[in-house]
């Protein structure tokens, strides 16, 4: 498959997301006034977004820009339409993402007679966007956080601001509670013949842990970064807490050559089913029953979970997939994804030629804004056809932590439900 | 048996109902003895009952049926073990009938949505017919498998149960009333079961038993059939499912307590599914300020908030 092809198969871009504002890219800017037609014409109905107000002050002046600043949070959301700025001398500006369907640089525009740059994007509601500006001068390009936005986004790979469209909430159950009693994290090492290190895991035990009770597993790919950048603890504290997710010990496990292990390694699942899983349930009460296990991973995670459920069908009840890597061809060999993405298509390829069911439950998320939506679209079916069930869930998110966050209250009190049901106080 | 049913006690009523029975303090024509309560659906919190304590005037005895079967895990392994298998297998048998459930309610509804006359409403019956069925074989098993649970574990020779059992018996026989409070309703009804409260509640003469009253979960924990709902969680409207028997002392209904904040009571075509799922039951509806004393025969009276088979909530008598 030819990049072009590639590229084909993407996403149509929601409806109503856009952008506007950029000085030269096609369909949406003009040069006049930083809002495309139709956002004018939508502008005529509703009241005139801030950042044009501005710019119809005559005479325009840079003490002006102050004002406006200090009144407004950056970016400007009014409505769908998000307004992004920058404050500075620079040659070019501009807005840095990863929003499928809309180019990766979008170019803002300067608001003449000041250092304000400015470039409006549509975002439909309950849009969560990661962001950078790249700014040019003097034939350097830089790449910052935006200064004006004090919301940021972290991940291994850094941080990034991040732009919340009207309609998102940082849900509550992310955030300690301070009524939720809090459960407690245990490192231990666990030597892996099969992978031949010593592995560290991070157990989670939930509060009021007894050693008379029977608790479900969940294994957890990434487990530092789901520990560090997706609040997992306070996930799981809330969650139990509200009932909305059985009391669950859950074990973090860290890769180490995570391009290869978590790539559909035969080593990987053995480390996870013929290692980790007996001693810990030899050590820990647990259910020690399919349905009494889950595996769960994000992006290349989500591709080791897959895998290792696949090569031990028998063993995990439930999968948590977050926007999994699937890449697969459909002919040709072209999946655009580079050389750590080849035992990936060959698994994935393999699996969707001949699917079967892995589990009993598979819970899947994926963010629209992201290039591994059509991916994870083109996985459900696949997975719906083996008979097991399958939750698929979209978010008008990218492929981040915080997306991942954000459905781990779907996701896990569906594969181990909460006492809610029972409880009627 | 007289049995006094209330709705959740968010704003408490329990103090009015037990005056109005006469046993609040010493004064005159106060029954003697103490209020015996059960408040094992807080698990944990069991001994947290101050409050409740207070609304009783400070005269109550908590049976303390949560520690109990706390003690019994510790000290008695061999039943705790076995006692955890079977509630695994009641785990495996709940999934199994969740996933026939779902299929079948999903036919229902999806006949429901279904244009057309005579052949969609017979269709609609058969569908709900087959769900009745399902529920009623889900009900039967999981009160066989308990049922040999207890024939197998002969609860009342193990020293530890039966010791717990006669001190239970000994506080209920002394007791003017017993109170159950909510809270979850799978662990109130298996230490309801395991430490045989229908039988200490019962007294040779007839009449002379003390009256009971309950709310939320601890009513739902007296029927012959308990079931859960909840139209409101993470995942949207769940099926409502058939957990098991109660203590069956009330028969013939299915007790909704908070169901204003659990149930999409507008969505009239899913209620009549729910009512004609337990017909000729009785769906009652149990909200905050709710007294139903019930009869002999458990009935309600009239006045009594009822889902109808037409989905709709209505009194009683304007059900009938």
């Amino acid at each position: 498959m030819t990049a072009r092809e590639a590229a084909s198969q993407r996403a149509p871009v929601p409806t109503g997301l856009r952008s506007d504002g950029g000085a030269t890219r096609e369909g949406g800017a003009t040069r006049e006034g930083g809002t495309s037609q139709g956002a004018r014409r939508r502008a005529g109905q509703q009241s005139k977004l801030a950042i044009n107000r501005l710019r119809d002050r005559r005479p325009l002046e840079p003490a002006m820009a102050d004002r406006f600043l200090a009144r407004h949070e950056v970016p400007i959301v009014e409505g769908d339409r998000c307004t992004f700025l920058y404050r500075g001398e620079a040659d070019e500006v501009f807005l840095i993402h990863r929003i499928l369907g809309l180019p990766d640089h979008l170019p803002l525009r300067r608001l003449r007679g000041t250092d304000l740059w400015y470039v409006v994007l549509e975002l439909p509601a309950g849009s969560r966007v990661e962001y950078q500006l790249e700014v040019a001068r003097s034939g350097e390009r830089e790449r910052i956080n935006d200064p004006l936005n004090p919301r940021l986004a972290h991940s291994p790979m850094g941080s990034s601001s991040v732009c919340y469209a009207r309609g998102y909430a940082v849900p509550d159950w992310t955030q300690p509670d301070p009524e939720a009693r809090a459960g407690s994290l245990v490192d231990m090492v666990v030597p892996s013949r099969a992978l031949r290190r010593d592995c560290p895991v991070t157990l989670y035990l939930p509060a009021r842990f007894r050693r008379t009770a029977r608790y479900p597993l969940l294994i957890v790919h990434d487990g530092g970064d789901y520990l560090r950048y997706a609040a997992a603890k306070t996930v799981l504290d809330n969650l139990i807490h509200r009932l909305d997710m059985a009391e669950t010990v859950a074990a973090f496990v860290y890769p180490g050559d995570r391009l290869t292990e978590y790539a559909n390694s035969a080593a990987h699942a053995r480390y996870l089913t013929a290692e980790l899983l007996p001693r810990l349930e030899a050590q820990l009460p647990l259910a020690g029953t399919p349905s009494g296990r889950a595996l769960m991973g994000s992006s290349f995670g989500a591709v080791a979970a897959l895998a290792t459920a696949y090569r031990h069908p028998d063993v995990y009840g439930s999968l948590l997939l977050q926007s999994g890597s699937f890449v697969f061809t459909d002919i040709g060999h072209d999946h655009g994804g580079g050389p750590p993405f080849e035992p990936v298509v060959r698994f994935v390829n393999r699996y969707r030629a001949a699917p079967r069911p892995v589990a009993d439950r598979v819970f899947v998320s994926c963010g629209v804004y992201e290039p591994l939506i059509v991916r994870n679209r083109s996985m459900v079916p696949v997975f719906e056809a083996t008979g097991m069930a399958v939750r698929y869930v979209e978010a008008r998110d990218g492929h981040s932590w915080v997306n991942w966050r954000d459905r781990l209250r779907e996701g896990l009190s569906w594969i181990f439900p909460g006492p809610q049901k029972y409880v009627y106080e | 048996m007289r049995v006094i049913l209330l709705g959740p006690q968010r704003r408490p009523t329990v103090d009015a109902v037990i005056r109005s029975l006469g046993l609040a303090g010493a004064g005159p024509g106060g029954l003697p003895g103490s209020v015996a309560t059960i408040t094992a659906g807080w698990q944990e919190r069991e001994a947290d009952d101050g409050e409740l304590s207070g609304l009783l005037g400070g005269r109550d005895t908590n049976l303390g049926l949560y520690r109990r079967w706390l003690d019994t895990q510790d000290r008695d392994p061999g039943y705790a073990a076995a006692e955890r298998r079977m509630q695994g297998e009641f785990a495996e048998l709940q999934d199994i009938y969740l996933l026939r459930l779902d299929h079948a309610l999903r036919a229902v509804y999806a006949l429901q949505r279904r244009s057309g006359d005579q052949l969609r409403t017979e269709a609609i019956a058969a569908a709900v017919a087959a769900v009745r069925e399902l529920d009623t074989a889900h009900l039967r098993r999981v009160n066989d498998v308990r049922g040999e649970f207890f024939a197998e574990l002969r609860p009342h020779d193990r020293p530890v149960i039966a010791g717990h059992r006669a001190a239970v018996a000994g506080i209920l026989g002394e007791a003017a009333a017993l109170v159950i409070a909510g809270g979850h309703v799978g662990v109130l009804a298996d230490v309801l079961h395991l430490f045989n409260v229908a039988a200490a509640l019962s007294r040779p003469a007839p009449g002379a038993e003390a009256p009971v009253v309950a709310w939320s979960a601890g009513a739902m924990a007296l029927t012959d059939r308990i079931v859960l709902f909840g139209d409101l969680s993470p995942q949207g409207p769940g099926h409502a499912e058939v957990y098991g028997s109660g203590l069956s002392v009330l028969r013939g209904l299915v007790l909704l307590p908070h169901a204003r904040a659990r149930m999409l009571l507008d969505d009239t075509p899913r209620m009549a599914v729910f009512a004609q799922r337990f017909g000729p039951g009785r769906c009652v509806l149990l909200e905050g300020g709710t007294r139903i004393e019930l009869d002999r025969d458990s009935r309600c009276p009239p006045g009594t908030r009822v889902l109808t088979g037409d989905g709709r909530v209505t009194a009683l008598e304007a059900a009938a």
